[in-house]
């Protein structure tokens, strides 16, 4: 970086005549550069997706037994019976020979028929998504939120007793088991225990039969329990992050230059320290956003969510190979594109890096 | 940690063997780790409280008793709230809760014991080799780090751990195979700042061989570092064992916390509000779970104070 900011500095020092392309050739050598790095970094993201794509496949091919046999759920068949199941599933061909047909048909977006819905896999993903997409998004805007929030007061006050109690608190609830905690405030909100009434539905996401806004508001209801379950256990890492990254630059110079302007505390931070302490956690909140996907099959479990998690887990105790399978490649999948999409928007905010 | 010679071990170097003075040197650094240690206050709390549970589950046998699982013989009835005899209350079969927690540390810590040993090993040796040997070796093994970085840890180890039978080393595999890639990343980071280092090129010079440059010199460096990082890796080793334990991919015929919990599930615990089952081998997690993450923080701001880690 020192090797291009350099070389413009002695250029803007040559005289007016120069100052035109001086400003400009930097910035298009910057640009020809940024293109190398994203077609780079998304090249590298694509064969990931491609080695997903192989692992999901053979992976759960090893799942020890025939799966024609979880099919026909045990129940005595006959041989042409189980002939046709393999046939109809395309379980009689060699296994290249299925591999090259399932990936076919996954970049037309087929990903194969669930065994367990009989129904195409990927309308069962695209039917679960926005109910995962509704509660991991509610989850993921408050615990960034606060884990930004209270990170940033508690490196600005660092050592204190604040300080000390929301870390402690960060670390213990980011210890505790989310399914566990998930169950608690079911038992202490849904079901109630001794004065406290059940305030809330122990499960699902709607009570059904209800319209306009006061389905709106029943599914916030149903909302409310797993979003605190989520929030409380994922922020604590928020929270940890943004605290040493700003810890790491409050003993940087030029925040003390700020206070000598006579800046006051508060606008030194918001001003100066957070936005620069503010780069790992970006990256942070992009990895957060790919992983909660995922990350979500416990509380989904537990709240009967009807969203992805939930369905992995109903596909699991099958097991359902093609909707594990396609599961599998989602959640991977989302979090390779959010980790591609924080690679391409660093450069952006940090200009040090990708050059 | 790199230890300085200073005069007065010089002068006993004239009078002590190599060996005894390689001993007496780390015993100095052991000593000087220890007096840092001590002054994190979190951690001192997160090595007290392992140091108890590690005694309550080496002493179960004595206490508990390995009948405490058996369904058949019992002592309670079903479900019973804490009471004198039952101070937890027991399970649907009657078992008293109180023992089978002491009973299923045994399994919760050995399962994050060695699934974190197992990880950070493959992490450390894969690590270690992408950083000492340079070229397409290299390249290969941190695309395969990368790779394994970016599979959703949980999602990967259900699906392994659903492929492979139902057993307690099947858990302890899939928690090593999947979590070991930020170790690597570690590892190489660190390996390759040592092997910059002149010593290392004297090491050549004389003759050294990538076995010996490896074990005497990169090791010995690498080591604290990996210390470190297997103490927060037990506790999400312990976590991601309860998870499984939970979604029912757990050894259904030993006693874990998981296990307890999903038991509990099962028994209906949640709907009839019986919340005395629930509570205590969740907290048995929390509480061994933050324990070593305490410990590994600590260990972590001794090793690099420059990590910014609260006392």
């Amino acid at each position: 970086m020192t090797a291009e900011a350099t070389p413009s500095l002695v250029e803007k020092t040559d005289g007016p005549a120069e100052a035109g392309p001086s400003v400009h050739g930097p910035r298009a050598r910057t640009r020809t550069a940024y293109l190398r790095y994203v077609a780079g970094k998304v090249g590298g993201a694509a064969v990931s997706l491609l080695a997903v794509l192989v692992t999901s496949f053979f992976l759960f091919r090893l799942i020890p037994g025939d799966p024609v046999k979880y099919m026909t759920g045990g129940r005595q068949v006959s041989a042409e019976q189980l002939a046709a199941y393999r046939r109809e599933f395309g379980l009689d061909l060699p296994l290249w020979q299925q591999f090259t047909e399932y990936c076919g048909k996954a970049l037309t977006g087929d990903l194969g028929t669930s065994y367990q819905f009989n129904a195409p896999v990927i309308d069962k993903i695209t039917e679960a998504l926005p109910n995962t997409l509704l509660l991991t998004g509610t989850a993921f805007v408050l615990y960034t939120a606060l884990g930004v929030f209270l990170g940033t007061r508690a490196a600005w006050r660092h050592g204190r007793l604040g300080d000390r109690l929301n870390t402690g608190l960060a670390l213990t609830l980011y210890s505790i088991p989310s399914f566990w905690l998930g169950l608690l405030l079911i038992i202490v909100f849904s079901v109630g225990i001794g004065p406290i009434p059940g305030l809330f539905p122990t499960g699902g996401m709607e009570s059904g039969g209800e319209e306009g806004f006061a389905y709106v508001l029943d599914v916030a209801h149903h909302l409310i329990l797993p979003v605190i379950t989520l929030v409380a256990v994922e922020y604590g890492q928020t929270l940890l992050v943004t605290r040493s990254a700003l810890l790491d630059e409050m003993g940087s110079d030029y925040l003390t230059t700020a206070r000598a302007k006579g800046l006051r505390d508060d606008l030194v931070r918001r001003r100066h320290a957070v936005p620069n302490a503010m780069l790992p956690t970006v990256t942070l909140i992009f990895v957060n956003l790919g992983r909660t996907v995922a990350g979500v099959i416990l509380v989904e479990t537990v709240f009967s969510w009807p969203g992805l998690g939930g369905l992995f887990y109903q596909a699991l105790s099958v097991p359902d190979l093609p909707l594990v399978q396609g599961l599998f490649f989602i959640f991977a999948a989302a979090v390779i594109v959010m980790n591609t999409l924080a690679d391409l928007i660093y450069p952006l905010l940090d200009p040090r890096v990708g050059r | 940690m790199t230890t300085e010679a200073t005069p007065q071990d010089q002068a006993q170097a004239a009078k002590t063997s190599p060996r005894a003075l390689t001993r007496q040197r780390r015993r100095h650094s052991a000593a000087r780790f220890w007096k840092q240690y001590r002054s994190h206050r979190a951690g001192l709390f997160g090595l007290t409280a392992l140091l108890l549970f590690a005694l309550i589950a080496l002493t179960a046998p004595l206490t508990i008793g390995s009948d405490v699982q058996s369904v058949t013989d019992a002592p309670g009835g079903p479900l019973e709230s804490p009471s004198a005899e039952f101070p937890l209350g027991t399970d649907q079969f009657g078992r008293s809760l109180l023992g089978l927690v002491v009973w299923g540390s045994r399994v919760s810590l050995l399962v994050g014991l060695l699934a974190a040993v197992l990880s950070v090993a493959i992490g450390a040796l894969i690590g270690i080799t992408a950083g000492h040997f340079r070229g397409w070796y290299a390249t290969v093994l941190m695309r395969i780090t990368d790779w394994f970085l970016v599979m959703p840890t949980l999602v990967l180890a259900i699906a392994l751990a659903t492929v492979m039978s139902r057993s307690l080393s099947t858990i302890i595999l899939a928690i090593g195979v999947t979590t070991w890639p930020t170790t690597a990343r570690l590892v190489r980071a660190q390996t390759l700042a040592v092997e910059s280092r002149p010593y290392i090129e004297r090491a050549k010079a004389l003759g050294g061989g990538h076995w010996h440059i490896m074990s005497r010199h990169v090791l010995p460096n690498v080591i604290p570092l990996v210390l470190a990082q297997t103490t927060l890796i037990i506790s999400s080793a312990i976590l991601a064992e309860a998870t499984l334990a939970f979604l029912g991919l757990g050894d259904p015929t030993v006693v874990s916390w998981g296990g307890l919990l999903q038991d509990a599930r099962e028994a209906g615990a949640v709907s009839s509000g019986k919340w005395w089952y629930l509570v205590p081998p969740g907290i048995a997690i929390a509480i061994v779970a933050l324990a070593f993450t305490l410990c590994g923080r600590a260990v972590e701001s001794v090793l690099n104070p420059r990590l910014g880690v609260a006392r």
